[in-house]
């Protein structure tokens, strides 16, 4: 068998006064109060946040400077304390993206409200929103905490397209086009 | 009438009050510094006191020591709202941080701290004085007993019952561990009595830990358990009492019970010091070489700081070091262990010392 029954031997005199254990930890406790301490001092000192880390979602355009959202409501709906609020919006025929067709008018997001699951980056067929490292946000009203579609987008920045997909369905759109 | 010695003895005893007030503060801020760096972390480190704060290197050194922590401690204890839960008996309620205040500034008056010209630098010299610092320091555990019964909840109960009947156990272990030391400070035929100041004095060639050891550990224990330090913390046992008697307490009536808690650890430091450490003798076989005059008086007090400060120190560590005892096994040892072995250190010394006297001197 791979385990090994070890006899427990009966304490002796000394040990039983425990005295000589109360000095064992006292050395280690001594030990311990020199060495390097292992505080990561926060405000001065930022820890460095894990591939994967969910922090605070936000909204993302792709490199052409396109948002990338199209107000599919899927992440409104599937997000579980219903943080989300989205009021879709047309694009003008006259933009360059008409074809997308689609847009978030408002798109609101209450960080009070929202419990960090990344339900909503999951569920984005777009790749439009994402949870990214911000982890410390602080406001002195709820209303304040209620990030606009602005202020997500200022957060979210700019985030590569993988796919290209309505640049490749305009491609073809126009493609089709000249072909008759 | 002369007012002129009254008002001296006045001056004195706010300046004592003063420093062991200040002491205490900072020992607060010792044990958090201590409880961090055991832990691997720094402590407090980040309260900064205009103008002293930026001079370039040592006011940041002094602000990474938390030197000026204590100070926004006390003033947030005083500027606290102070709420008084609806539930409480109001007139024991205020009582008690008193009643555990006073006791713990009132037994330094009889703890000499230094010499001067083999004179005791001390409030009042009583020839009982260490009579008098187990009466009175033993009446700061009816705060904790009225603390825990007007809160009229049940954690501070709790702590109340628990404070009180640990304070009964080990008094009696402590008041049987000093007699030995006094026994033999006592030559036959002086007169000392129980006198602090003849204690020290009598150890200037040997000090008393290394001749009653055993006195000195029962002591030490004791001490521990009567100034209710971990790992006999049970009338406050954070973990199990949320925060024992004084649970319901906040603002400036915490932190009376917090100051004297820390004053009863500098005086049974003092007490440590001056009954089984040499007080201010200088080292074990070594004369004191203290000079006369006061130049002398404030090297031997600052000794005797030292000794303290390293018994206070002593405290802190053991208590990031030991986990808290369950309150049954604190009652064992109090009762089982620690008083028949104090009694019989005491008949064993008394014995000793009769035959001692009978056929050597
Ligand atoms: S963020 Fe994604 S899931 Fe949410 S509405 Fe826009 S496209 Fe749809
Ligand atoms: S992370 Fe979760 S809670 Fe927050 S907005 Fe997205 S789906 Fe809602």
């Amino acid at each position: 068998m791979a385990f090994k029954i070890l006899e427990r031997k009966p304490l002796n005199w000394a040990e039983r006064t425990y005295l000589p254990q109360i000095i064992t930890g006292l050395k280690i406790t001594l030990w311990n109060l020199f060495q390097k301490k292992v505080t990561l001092e926060y405000p001065d000192v930022r820890p460095v946040i894990p591939e994967g880390y969910r922090g605070i979602p936000t909204l993302v355009k792709d490199p052409k400077g396109r948002e990338k959202c199209v107000s599919c409501q899927l992440c409104e709906f599937v997000c579980p304390p219903k943080a989300i609020r989205i009021q879709p919006g047309e694009i003008p025929e006259d933009a360059d993206y008409a074809h997308v067709e689609k847009a978030p008018k408002q798109f609101d997001i209450d960080m009070l409200r929202c419990i960090y699951c990344g339900f909503c980056q999951e569920v984005c067929p777009e790749e439009a929103i994402f949870l990214q490292n911000d982890f410390s946000l602080s406001g002195y009203s709820r209303e304040e905490m209620v990030f606009p579609k602005a202020k997500l987008y200022e957060m979210g920045g700019t985030f590569p397209d993988q796919h290209n997909k309505w640049g490749k369905k305009q491609q073809a759109a126009e493609e089709a086009k000249a072909h008759g | 009438m002369n007012y002129l010695p009254v008002l001296i003895a006045l001056i004195k005893a706010v300046l004592m009050v003063a420093v062991v007030v200040v002491i205490a503060a900072y020992a607060v801020l010792a044990e958090r510094k201590i409880a961090g760096w055991i832990q691997g972390r720094y402590g407090p480190n980040r309260t900064a006191f205009p103008v002293i704060g930026y001079i370039p290197i040592l006011g940041k050194m002094l602000t990474r020591l938390g030197v000026f922590q204590p100070v926004a401690d006390g003033l947030k204890f005083i500027f606290k709202e102070d709420p008084i839960p609806g539930h409480v008996n109001l007139v024991y309620y205020f009582l008690a941080p008193c009643v555990a205040f006073i006791p713990a500034m009132t037994t330094m008056a009889v703890l000499p701290f230094g010499e001067m010209d083999g004179q005791p630098l001390v409030l009042a010299n009583l020839d009982i004085g260490m009579l008098f610092l187990l009466a009175v320091s033993s009446l700061g555990v009816y705060g904790i007993i009225l603390a825990g019964w007007s809160a009229n909840s049940k954690y501070p109960f709790l702590g109340g019952i628990r404070g009180s009947a640990q304070m009964i156990s080990y008094e009696l272990a402590m008041g049987l561990s000093i007699l030995p030391a006094f026994l033999w400070a006592n030559a036959p035929g002086s007169e000392t009595g129980m006198s602090l100041f003849n204690v020290v004095q009598s150890q200037d060639q040997l000090w008393m830990v290394i001749w009653q050891p055993l006195s000195a550990l029962i002591f030490l224990v004791a001490l521990f358990a009567e100034t209710n330090r971990l790992p006999f913390d049970m009338p406050e046992a954070e973990t199990e009492l949320v925060a024992g008697y004084n649970t319901e307490y906040g603002s400036m009536k915490f932190g009376l019970f917090f100051v004297a808690e820390y004053t009863h650890i500098v005086i049974g430091s003092g007490v440590l010091t001056v009954l089984f450490l040499g007080g201010w003798n200088f080292f074990p076989g070594l004369p004191s070489p203290w000079p006369g005059g006061w130049v002398g008086g404030v090297l031997s007090t600052l000794w005797f700081l030292l000794k303290v400060f390293t018994v206070v120190f002593f405290f802190m560590w053991i208590r990031w070091t030991l986990p808290r005892f369950r309150y049954d096994q604190v009652m064992r040892l109090g009762w089982t262990v620690l008083l028949p072995l104090a009694l019989a250190n005491l008949v064993l010394n008394a014995i000793f010392i009769a035959l001692f006297d009978n056929w050597f001197v």
